[in-house]
């Protein structure tokens, strides 16, 4: 039985419109015209318990939307959504002693304090004995590797260190859903690492469920085996993060050295596929997957090649194109 | 109440407390800033040398002093906080919590007041030093009563305020309505003067507004001036309960209204 549940979802949100320059600000003064963005429409999907589910979309498409409504932040418009047996925006206490939202810009933790003071609040809040709290910052602690900067205050902790004591301080009542908008924003290489890592961790120790947003594609293929792709307000793909690959990308990257005594040139190279470069004697196709055997066939047959190699083509160049297009046609 | 809310007290407190200490430098400025009655006094003062007024300056000088008392322990900066928290979509996070989030703002001047205190003790120290014929011993009585009736008007002032507050769920600026609000209360609170000193139709009139009660009320208290304390007590139960209705009214529809913005 799935863990979230959401049926032809919709938002609608009145935007004011207002004219640039002192007669478009005075006429806004007097007379406010609205107009309604339609920030989500018609989504629905089904989660189990325990997977780890990619949220990808550009900016504006309407993902933070769609976790706000999830954690009940905001009421739909439209539809039905179901969180762990609950209506989110009904925000009944065990509901909410059940999901998390982690949101890479915002911070729960006080600024001016040490972190334990803030995990103090939430133990209270959560209702967790001090021994069980003791217990479980330890072992959240020691999972994220941030043991030693709990006693310092907030302010003066690096952007990853405070990331990593805003998770803990998230995951505090050991939530069964976790929302997560963008984790990684602006962490370094390392950083973000240790962050996946824990979400895996946690995933697997506490059977999680994450549905998680991110513009790093690092954080989607480290984690994520399914992705929900949403653009302009609209879920265009719902599936395994290799069909996303196999339905919009159905071709390789094929990159071939060829031996220096001969003459390449793109005319020589046009009938084995869609060239994407040629520098000297190294040369880059696309080739569509149902021609890759006889294309590299010919090539080894015809010229005289010193290296080939055959690779997926990169994530993000993909959902690029996705975003781009808006379809997966 | 339950051992769980008992435990959410006590860590707010001490949580908040040393929240509130590390601003110890900021908080002699905040003191500071609400010795406005300690001015009022001196033109008082001086008035009261050259006419009848019905107060002595010794009075004078005790129930300005009562009045920065009042002042002191019933400050309230609730809408501020709330309206950069809806604003700024910092109210999110804690919106996921099994818990309001006005407790957090409640107990967080709750616990200020303890952090203010002694610098208030020293300025009331060396007020006693420059007026000593301001220096008065309470009643047990006054002690008690002034004492609740400080309480409750904290309590009633930050209910009100913290009513306004839910304006932010529509408009940018709800402490403009503070603002404007903090007119009213300057004047009939008996901030700049004692309201036995008003027109008898002004006074009966400020006596059925919430203002009197949190300022003129406590201090009056405190000084053993005298107060009807039954219609004192019932008026700001009254408005109490009346702020409690509207301010649950406006959260129930605030939420509903809440996009979370820059969240």
């Amino acid at each position: 039985m799935p863990i979230i549940n959401v049926e032809n979802l919709g938002k609608v949100y009145p935007v004011a419109i207002k004219s640039p320059g002192i007669k478009g600000t005075i006429r806004h003064f007097f007379h406010r015209t609205y107009r309604n963005i339609e920030a989500v429409k018609q989504v629905s999907f089904a989660i189990e318990p325990g997977e780890i589910v990619g949220f990808l979309g550009p900016n504006g498409a309407g993902k933070t939307t769609t976790l706000k409504m999830l954690t009940g932040l905001i009421h739909p418009s439209s539809g039905t959504v179901a969180v762990a047996g609950h209506r989110p925006f009904n925000r009944d206490a065990q509901f909410l002693r059940n999901i998390t939202l982690v949101m890479g810009q915002k911070q729960q933790l006080i600024w001016d304090l040490p972190a334990l003071d803030s995990l103090k609040i939430n133990a209270a809040v959560y209702d967790l004995s001090d021994a069980e709290a003791r217990q479980r910052i330890g072992e959240l602690a020691e999972m994220l590797s941030i043991q030693d900067q709990l006693k310092q205050p907030v302010r003066k902790l690096s952007l990853g260190e405070r990331m990593k004591a805003e998770m803990l301080a998230a995951l505090l009542h050991r939530p069964q859903v976790l929302f997560l908008d963008e984790p990684t924003l602006g962490l370094d290489i390392n950083a973000q690492v240790a962050v996946r890592s824990f979400l895996k961790d946690y995933n697997e120790r506490y059977g999680a469920t994450v549905l998680l947003t991110s513009h790093y594609m690092a954080d989607i293929t480290a984690l994520c085996d399914r992705v929900l792709v949403i653009h302009q307000g609209s879920l265009i793909y719902d599936g395994l993060l290799d069909g996303l690959l196999d339905r919009f990308a159905p071709y390789r990257e094929v990159s071939v050295e060829f031996a220096r005594h001969q003459t390449i040139n793109a005319a020589t190279l046009a009938p084995y596929g869609d060239l994407q470069s040629l520098e000297g004697c190294k040369a880059t196709f696309l080739v569509r997957t149902g021609k890759l055997t006889d294309t590299v066939s010919k090539l080894l047959n015809h010229l005289s090649v010193q290296d080939l190699t055959i690779a997926e083509p990169p994530i993000e160049d993909v959902i690029g194109k996705v975003f781009q297009t808006g379809s997966l046609k | 109440m339950t051992l769980r809310s008992l435990r959410i007290v006590r860590t707010f407190l001490s949580v908040y407390y040393a929240y509130m200490v590390e601003y110890r430098a900021e908080l002699i400025f905040w003191v500071l800033s609400g010795s406005f009655p300690l001015i009022f006094l001196g033109l008082w003062n001086q008035a009261a040398q050259s006419n009848d007024l019905g107060f002595t300056p010794a009075q004078f000088a005790q129930y300005f002093l009562a009045v920065f008392l009042a002042r002191q322990f019933t400050v309230v900066w609730v809408i501020w906080d709330f309206e950069k928290e809806v604003v700024q979509g910092t109210l999110s996070p804690l919106l996921l919590q099994p818990i309001d989030p006005v407790w957090r703002h409640f107990f967080g001047h709750v616990a200020e007041r303890f952090t203010r205190l002694p610098f208030v003790l020293l300025l009331v120290g060396l007020f006693c030093l420059l007026y000593p014929e301001a220096i008065w011993i309470p009643t047990p009585y006054a002690c008690f009563w002034g004492i609740v009736s400080l309480i409750l008007a904290f309590c009633l002032r930050f209910l009100i305020q913290y009513t306004f507050a839910m304006l932010a769920f529509w408009v940018e600026r709800a402490n403009a309505i503070e603002q404007f609000w903090f007119l009213f209360y300057t004047f009939l609170s008996g901030l700049v003067a004692p309201l036995t000193l008003f027109p008898d139709a002004v006074r009966e009139f400020a006596l059925w507004t919430p203002f009197p009660y949190l300022i003129y009320f406590p201090a009056s208290l405190l000084v053993g001036l005298p107060v009807d304390l039954p219609r004192g007590l019932i008026t700001m139960a009254s408005w109490g309960l009346l702020a409690f209705i509207i301010n649950r009214k406006l959260w129930r529809l605030g939420l509903k209204h809440y996009s979370g913005m820059g969240a």
